[in-house]
């Protein structure tokens, strides 16, 4: 399942759906079952029917009518108005640190930690 | 009036973001080589589905995903309660999936059609990483397979994959 067409494209994997969603919704929208559903249905039925190699089935769902979330998508110049000469890099630093969704996980995940380790996370090797 | 515009290009709005930023352009993987290809050997509804996503999903009490190539996995056990899904990720906007983790990661959504036997079941676990890995060799020569063994031993049928 897919929301990315180039980039899925450019990957070529060996069948793949096509959601038009915004990235962070391509099994639905949130609190959405009946979407849900139908597009986890619709993504079992490519499986089943695609047989070309490397096929990318569009599946019939749209995020809104207008579909304006689209000229939103990765424009600084849509967010500030200013010349875009003064474009600033304004993603954060990334560290080996775990980013835990709350201070509640991180402490939960220590206590793990420190009986033994966490035996469902796999850290492997760098190669 | 519902108008439809064509798909979002996000590898050339990437390309403009970093020539903005004055960073070399992006290196996409790409493959032209027709991808292989297995038809499916039995009915869905007699068959093992697997899941694996890349949205940084864990379980409360697991370790979480760092932002730097983390290369790591977790396994998610195919009867965890939703309620004890996490989310962390730097490349999209995690607010609808911090409330309803379906929306990226459809384990409730494949447990409910595997009730209605649309599906025969689910694997023991599914699987999670942290998209956003710099090093596509990394993810090729080690996250992959380590995911595709994983799969093997779980005696998936057919697995579905939902990167972000």
């Amino acid at each position: 399942m897919a929301s990315a067409l180039s980039i899925t494209a450019a990957v070529n994997p060996p069948r793949a759906v096509f959601v038009d969603f915004p990235l962070g919704h391509t099994s639905g929208k949130a609190n959405d079952k009946p979407l849900q559903r139908h597009l986890m249905i619709d993504t079992l039925s490519a499986l089943d029917s695609i047989q070309q190699p490397g096929e990318i089935r569009h599946l019939p769902y749209q995020w809104s009518e207008d579909d304006s979330w689209k000229d939103r998508v990765m424009r600084p110049e849509s967010k500030r108005k200013s010349a875009s000469t003064n474009h600033q890099d304004d993603r954060l630093a990334r560290t080996d640190e775990p980013q835990y969704q709350s201070q509640a996980d991180r402490r939960a995940a220590e206590q793990v930690l420190a009986s033994g380790g966490c035996r469902s996370c796999v850290f492997l090797e760098a190669g | 009036m519902t108008v439809q515009r064509p798909a979002v290009d996000y590898i050339e709005r990437t390309r403009t973001q970093y020539e903005h930023l004055g960073y070399p352009p992006y290196q996409w993987v790409t493959s032209d080589s027709t991808p292989p290809f297995v038809p499916l050997s039995k009915a869905l509804s007699d068959s093992r589905v697997g899941l694996i996503a890349s949205g940084g999903i864990y379980r409360h009490g697991q370790v979480a995903f760092h932002y730097k190539d983390d290369i790591s996995y977790r396994e998610i056990a195919c009867d965890t309660p939703m309620s004890e899904l996490r989310i962390s990720h730097f490349a999209y906007d995690t607010t609808d999936a911090r409330r309803d983790p379906n929306v990226v990661f459809p384990l409730q959504t494949l447990r409910d059609l595997a009730r209605v036997s649309r599906i025969r079941e689910l694997g023991p676990n599914a699987y999670t990483f942290m998209g956003g890995i710099y090093s596509a060799r990394k993810v090729k020569s080690i996250l992959a397979p380590a995911l595709a063994t994983r799969l093997q031993k779980d005696e998936i049928d057919v697995a579905i994959l939902v990167p972000v």
